[in-house]
């Protein structure tokens, strides 16, 4: 691991719990209990002690190394906003401690400053301020932040006047070019259409390879498989895991229920799952050099490789996967019938290795967990079979190459086939 | 060394350290003049929004001073019959108002500003001094366009200027430390408790009638003069007068007792706002 940007160690913040009275007390109620302290404390009830308290984060630790990208995620209320509005300074920790190098710039949300009586263009130069640019590099940036804003002809307009869209977008702008070493970010890019949400994003993967320290807090699951290489799940204010993206969303969805590692291994037969005729060895995910792949490009194939000892010489059992996605959707079974291995009959006691490839530019992105079973057919048997034996991550970067294209939004589908498409002009000029 | 555990390693020192802090904190002073573009992009902000989308515009920076000054002069002048020290009434009402209404917006606003800015205190870092010095610092322009209808009041009742005019500059610091020293404290106070947005207009409105603003500074007893001086803007309204119009009471004493007064409110209030700032953002 290089340098650190990011130390994180055993950090807490306690919050006190007001009931469902005012969120801020009276003088009158403050001179109330000053005065009243005495004479509770004749009648011996000390401390009055009414509100009560909670540990919004609870000793959290963590290490970010300069240019990584790290999601965080969890469910609301687990501590993510509080997280960061520790790290930009907005609060303090309670307890526990953060070691920073370098410069940081937080978006805790687009737009805060911004005020409708002002135009763009001087919201521009005050939130620039407000997120602590000098005034001669908002200057400077003024005519790029404008450009990607996209919103050129109303920067001189009131932005009360602006639609939702507009004042995110420049506000968004403004954020976007903030040139800090380290980079907080919560949730900003739930808005806009998916046209800048695009722009958003790739600005977001730019930031990540100037070298540059991200933490992203999302609950959009894609975006950070897709952004981040690494993510922390918070749970209660607690850290629950901590490593590669796709691995830890797929924690996170799926409860911890299930395993979501890409390998699966049973190194005895005594333990492993099946009867008399089979039994399950091994279950991997592999990318093309064969080394195991818990996130596979969506452009790459994938191979899933069965290995069962076959334990009765006169079977000839089959292999077949089911694929789920994330909604528990069978996309498809296959099996191993097709090979002329298979065909050609009854094998020898062994084990048995059977492999199949999943073409790159097939899959949707996101998460696929696979059910392994070998079962025989001449009697319809199944002899082993393990759900979630394994899971995978189709990540889509979007580098325009793949299905996708120059799209970053949202798309629909269980499948994402690249399919061949013809483009012809049919008639030049000709427009009647 | 706050750092000490940090610069063992082979990381060297960080650049920042988050922990909690308690207890007094230093000012650091430079920090707020790292960050003054934005004291400046916050008070323009105060000022642009101001005046936009109302009626008269920079109009209320004159007639606030006018029909003031027009009230006092029927009542305290024509009819209370208080002694001006030998100066047309108007003109005398007129050159204590401006500096006092200097002092009184800075204070309503500087005491307000904190809770006007939630928003932003909640969603960003900066040094939140920065945003009752700002609040502050608005009040400046509306000063120097009711200072041009004192001039011209000045040229109507035939009065001339002099090197005095001098004194003026320090005598508007001497009023915006004033209050901006209890507008922190108020500020702060008012993170947590909202009715102080309902006492700094009671507050200045007695403020007003123990400061020499519709009478001379003269007509209180000698021997009690320089207790007159504990409240720092009888020294700002009576300096106004003098440097002015050539009349009033002002000794160095008497600003000298003004400035410790002024001066200690600003630092006590500093201490206690870098104290409290660090709980704004969950206590607002």
């Amino acid at each position: 691991m290089g340098p650190l940007a990011l130390r994180v160690e055993a950090m807490g913040k306690r919050y006190r719990l007001r009931g469902g009275g005012p969120s801020y007390d009276t003088f009158a109620d403050a001179l109330r209990r000053t005065v009243g302290a005495p004479v509770r404390w004749l009648r011996g009830q000390a401390r009055a002690d009414t509100t009560a308290t909670f540990w919004a984060l609870d000793d959290v630790s963590f290490e970010i190394p300069v240019g990584q990208a790290v999601g965080v995620i969890g469910r609301n209320g687990a501590g993510k906003s509080t997280l960061l509005k520790i790290l930009s300074g907005v609060t303090e920790p309670t307890v526990g401690q953060a070691a920073v190098w370098g410069t940081m710039g937080a978006l805790l949300e687009v737009g805060t400053g911004f005020h409708p009586e002002l135009t763009g263009r001087e919201n521009v130069f005050l939130n620039g301020a407000i997120l602590g640019m000098r005034r001669a590099e908002v200057a400077r940036k003024f005519d790029e932040i404008v450009a990607f804003s996209g919103i050129e002809k109303f920067i001189d307009t009131p932005a009360k006047h602006y639609s939702s869209g507009m004042y995110m977008r420049l506000a968004f702008a403004v954020a976007a070019h903030l040139e800090t070493s380290i980079l907080l970010v919560d949730e900003v890019l739930a808005v806009g259409d998916a046209e800048f949400q695009r722009k958003c994003l790739q600005k977001m993967e730019q930031v990540g390879s100037q070298g540059r320290t991200v933490l992203f807090v999302s609950h959009d699951m894609a975006a950070v498989t897709r952004l981040c290489s690494r993510a922390i799940l918070l749970d209660q204010g607690r850290v629950v895991r901590d490593g590669m993206a796709s691995e830890v969303v797929h924690h996170y969805l799926h409860g911890g229920a299930i395993h979501g590692a890409a390998v699966r291994e049973w190194p005895s037969p005594e333990s492993a799952p099946g009867d008399q005729v089979a039994k399950l060895r091994a279950v991997r995910v592999l990318d093309e050099q064969g080394r195991p792949a818990p996130e596979v490009d969506i452009r790459r194939p994938v191979r899933i490789e069965v290995d069962f000892w076959n334990l009765q010489p006169s079977e000839s059992p089959s292999v077949n996967l089911h694929i789920f996605n994330e909604e528990s959707i069978c996309l498809f079974v296959t099996s191993d019938f097709s090979t002329a291995t298979w065909k050609a009959g009854p094998r020898n006691r062994g084990l048995v290795r059977s492999t199949c490839v999943i073409p790159g530019n097939f899959l949707a992105e996101g998460l696929f967990t696979v059910l392994a079973a070998v079962s025989s057919y001449r009697r319809v048997t199944v002899h082993a079979m393990e759900r979630d034996a394994v899971a995978f991550t189709i990540v889509d970067r979007s580098e325009g190459d793949g299905v996708r294209g120059p799209y970053a939004g949202p798309l629909p589908g269980v499948v994402r086939p690249m399919l061949d498409w013809t483009l012809e002009t049919l008639e030049p000029g000709g427009a009647r | 060394m706050k750092t000490a555990e940090f610069q063992a390693d082979a990381q060297g020192v960080p650049t920042r350290v988050i922990r909690s802090q308690s207890g007094w904190a230093p000012l650091d002073l430079a920090q707020v003049w790292r960050h003054r573009e934005l004291v400046f992009f916050m008070a323009w902000r105060d000022i642009q929004l101001r005046y936009r989308q109302t009626l008269l515009g920079v109009g209320w920076a004159v007639l606030q001073p006018l029909s003031t000054t027009a009230v006092f002069a029927v009542f305290f002048g024509r009819l209370g019959k208080i002694p001006s020290d030998g100066l047309p009434y108007p003109l005398f009402a007129l050159a204590g108002l401006i500096p006092w209404q200097l002092f009184a917006f800075a204070l309503l606003q500087s005491s307000v500003s904190l809770v006007e800015n939630q928003n932003i205190l909640r969603k960003v870092y900066f040094p939140r001094i920065i945003v009752p010095i700002a609040s502050v610092g608005a009040g400046i322009l509306d000063f120097m366009v009711a200072f041009l209808i004192l001039l011209a009041a000045m040229a109507w009742f035939r009065v001339g200027l002099s090197w005095r005019l001098l004194a003026l500059p320090p005598l508007v610091v001497l009023a915006l430390v004033t209050a901006l020293g209890i507008g922190l404290w108020l500020a702060t106070l008012n993170v947590r408790y909202r009715d102080i947005r309902y006492t700094v207009p009671f507050l200045s409105q007695l403020w007003l009638f123990a400061t020499p603003v519709a009478y001379p500074a003269s007509i209180v007893p000698e021997r009690w003069r320089p207790l007159l001086g504990l409240n720092p803007m009888a020294g700002v309204v009576e300096g106004f007068r003098w440097a002015l119009l050539g009349a009033g009471q002002v000794s160095g004493g008497l600003l000298a007792i003004s400035t410790g007064v002024a001066v200690a409110l600003l630092v006590s209030g500093l201490f206690y706002f870098r104290r409290m700032e660090r709980g704004f953002a969950d206590v607002i």
